[in-house]
């Protein structure tokens, strides 16, 4: 897979540190326009915060709604980038080059935002330091007589996304190293300085690239096994709450990583799409590396259908009550039975269907549109595992309830989608969001094969 | 005698080989040069010495110090604050294991990232000698050789084929 033409170091640093060393007109104003939409959100949650929880949808015994459904969301996001450059890294996949940086970065920004969920769900947000911390300095708040469960799934949650987060802001920064040192190379005063100190003195000698080079391989199977089980325990979340029925299953681990996964993958293909489009990088973002995507995206949503279809037939199986109760709320009650529809024909049959065509894998419109509704339709499967769980999670009738989101959780989900754009809009013009040195290997074990009558471009692969 | 650098600039991969090749052979020791590039180049490529290290050893020792601090953590905040449920044991087991199972991959990962730049000799921010021109493509061959023997290696860098030599005091006045 080698289909762009051959490029030389001088013009792989001209192209992708366009971002960095010349900024576009439109980037300030598209900065003001999303940092407006994250005040305008920031804003709500502080109405929010003021008034109480009165003014959201939440209410018993729907205690969980738009927050968590979105925390979930931009955990299953944050999924995509270390799963794709951990795999691609160690499979020594050609086409990963472009998409690893983008996909690492987008990791930590979803992470980041994804944490603001809980904090916001919490009404009392500054209340979390007194259950959240358990060193000994800042002691659970037992004192205050808050008797918080210090062995509830819930505090695994923060463990393992505090992990995945520090572990991915290092595995990115690590790998920016060399880059760092292109930068300095190409920059005066204080940037020069700035990038002097993040490259450390890194000269490219043989040992240095040689660690980086083992790091990448090294840091990709420590995080592999914690990317696994960031996503587990937020199903656990779930899972592990044995008074909400629907919630009680065994397969959620899998199906939540899977899911996580097939969000992921989707978001980092739309941004790369994005970046070849606002930066001019058709020579590194190539219809060929969309392609590929697509292809594992077909592979990666069909599991997910597995399991979608595996929980929903254990869940109608066994005939209990409760269980009973939430999967016709799920099917049979409207809107939420076209809600459920919309959900799967989005998150499966649609994009599937787009990806087993391979003009369309390759159609960058096609493949942009079937990402949005990939993860349009993901957000509405957390929406749709958390809401009916909880709307009837009691035997009793009486004690049954629906949920209607109010404007203010509306504008604080938009606020999350604009924060993780202008995040990554930001860094776009501190860091190159594909990595130069990779690119620049990548032509230099380039090459081409006579095979018969036909000249094929193909790719030397070291061992 | 002081041991001065110079740094021949090379266009191509064989040139700089070629360069290395002919240091080897005018018995400069392999510890006195090296190859400064902007990518990663196949091991050996340039004849370049091995390189051993001891990466290996810091995610061992992490996860060691990780799943220590974490059974201490989870065991002792479960005996400081002995919350009684239902007929479960105080010190309960499972919900040890994720705490645990993360803190030892974190420290893992920690310990890893330290061993990189520990095993890359960085931060070293008193560079030698060094042209921006390596992130250009360049390649660089940074020789370290006793003041006496300057001009001798730069004509051999320039007879490998090297577009350009660099040396400290012309770096310094410049």
């Amino acid at each position: 897979m080698q289909e762009g033409k051959p490029l030389n170091s001088k013009q792989v640093n001209r192209e992708l540190l366009v971002s960095i060393l010349n900024s576009p007109k439109w980037f300030f104003g598209a900065l003001a326009v999303l940092g407006f939409i994250v005040l305008v959100a920031m804003s709500a949650a502080g109405f929010m915060i003021n008034q109480g929880f009165g003014v959201t949808g939440l209410n018993r015994p729907v205690m969980w709604g738009f927050f968590i459904t979105n925390f979930v969301f931009w955990i299953g996001i944050s999924h995509a980038g270390v799963m794709l450059s951990a795999i691609l890294r160690l499979s020594k996949a050609e086409w990963r080059r472009p998409a690893t940086r983008a996909a690492e970065i987008l990791t930590v920004f979803s992470l980041m935002t994804a944490m603001t969920m809980p904090l916001i769900h919490t009404g009392r947000p500054w209340r979390t330091v007194y259950w959240i911390y358990t060193l000994p300095f800042v002691p659970y708040d037992y004192a205050r007589g808050i008797w918080p469960n210090i062995r509830t799934p819930l505090v695994w949650d923060p463990s393992a996304v505090y992990t995945y987060l520090t572990s991915s802001i290092l595995f990115v920064l690590i790998a920016l190293i060399p880059d760092f040192a292109v930068l300095r190379d190409r920059t005066t005063g204080i940037s020069h300085r700035i990038y002097g100190m993040l490259a450390m003195g890194w000269q490219g000698n043989a040992r240095q690239w040689k660690l980086q080079i083992i790091a990448g391989v090294l840091l990709s199977a420590l995080i592999l096994p914690v990317f696994v089980s960031v996503h587990s325990i937020v199903s656990w979340d779930f899972g592990m709450a044995v008074s909400v029925k629907s919630w009680h299953s065994t397969i959620f681990a899998p199906y939540f990583v899977v899911g996580a996964v097939h969000s992921g993958v989707s978001a980092v293909a739309l941004v790369l799409i994005i970046l070849r489009y606002i930066y001019g990088w058709q020579n590194y973002i190539r219809h060929e590396h969309i392609d590929a995507l697509a292809r594992l995206l077909i592979v990666v949503a069909t599991g997910w259908f597995y399991f979608f279809v595996m929980e929903v037939i254990f869940g109608f199986y066994g005939r209990e009550a409760d269980e009973i109760a939430v999967r016709n709320f799920q099917f049979t009650v409207s809107p939420w039975n076209i809600w459920m529809m919309i959900f799967v024909g989005l998150t499966y049959f649609a994009p599937v269907a787009i990806w087993l065509s391979k003009s369309a894998r390759r159609n960058l419109w096609i493949m942009s549109l079937a990402c949005i509704i990939v993860n349009i339709g993901m957000w509405l499967e957390r929406f749709l595992i958390i809401v009916p769980g909880l709307a009837r999670k009691q035997l009793l009738t009486f004690d049954w309830y629906t949920y209607q989101p109010s404007p203010v959780e509306w504008i604080i989900i938009v606020g999350t989608f604009a924060l993780v754009s202008m995040l990554m809009l930001t860094i776009a013009r501190v860091v190159p969001l594909i990595p130069l040195y990779d690119i620049k290997e990548g032509e230099i074990l380039r090459t081409e094969i006579k095979i018969g009558r036909v000249t094929v471009p193909a790719v030397f692969r070291e061992d | 005698m002081a041991k001065e650098p110079i740094l021949g600039l090379f266009e191509t991969a064989d040139n700089a080989a070629d360069a290395g090749d002919a240091l080897k052979a005018a018995g400069v020791p392999q510890t006195d040069y090296d190859f400064l590039t902007d990518t990663p180049y196949p091991e050996g490529a340039f004849g370049e010495r091995h390189e051993s290290h001891r990466l290996y050893i810091f995610p061992f020792v992490g996860a060691l110090i990780g799943l220590t601090v974490g059974i201490m953590l989870t065991s002792m905040t479960q005996l400081a604050y002995p919350l009684a449920q239902g007929g479960k044991p105080i010190l309960s087991l499972p919900p040890m294991a994720v705490v645990t199972y993360e803190s030892t991959m974190l420290t893992a990962i920690v310990f890893t990232i330290i061993g990189i730049i520990f095993e890359s000799r960085l931060p070293s921010f008193k560079q030698g000698l060094y042209d921006t021109r390596i992130t250009e493509g360049y390649i660089g061959v940074l020789v370290n050789v006793d003041e006496g023997q300057l001009t001798q290696t730069q004509a051999l860098l320039t007879q490998a084929g090297a577009i350009d030599v660099v040396r400290k005091e012309e770096r310094l006045t410049a």
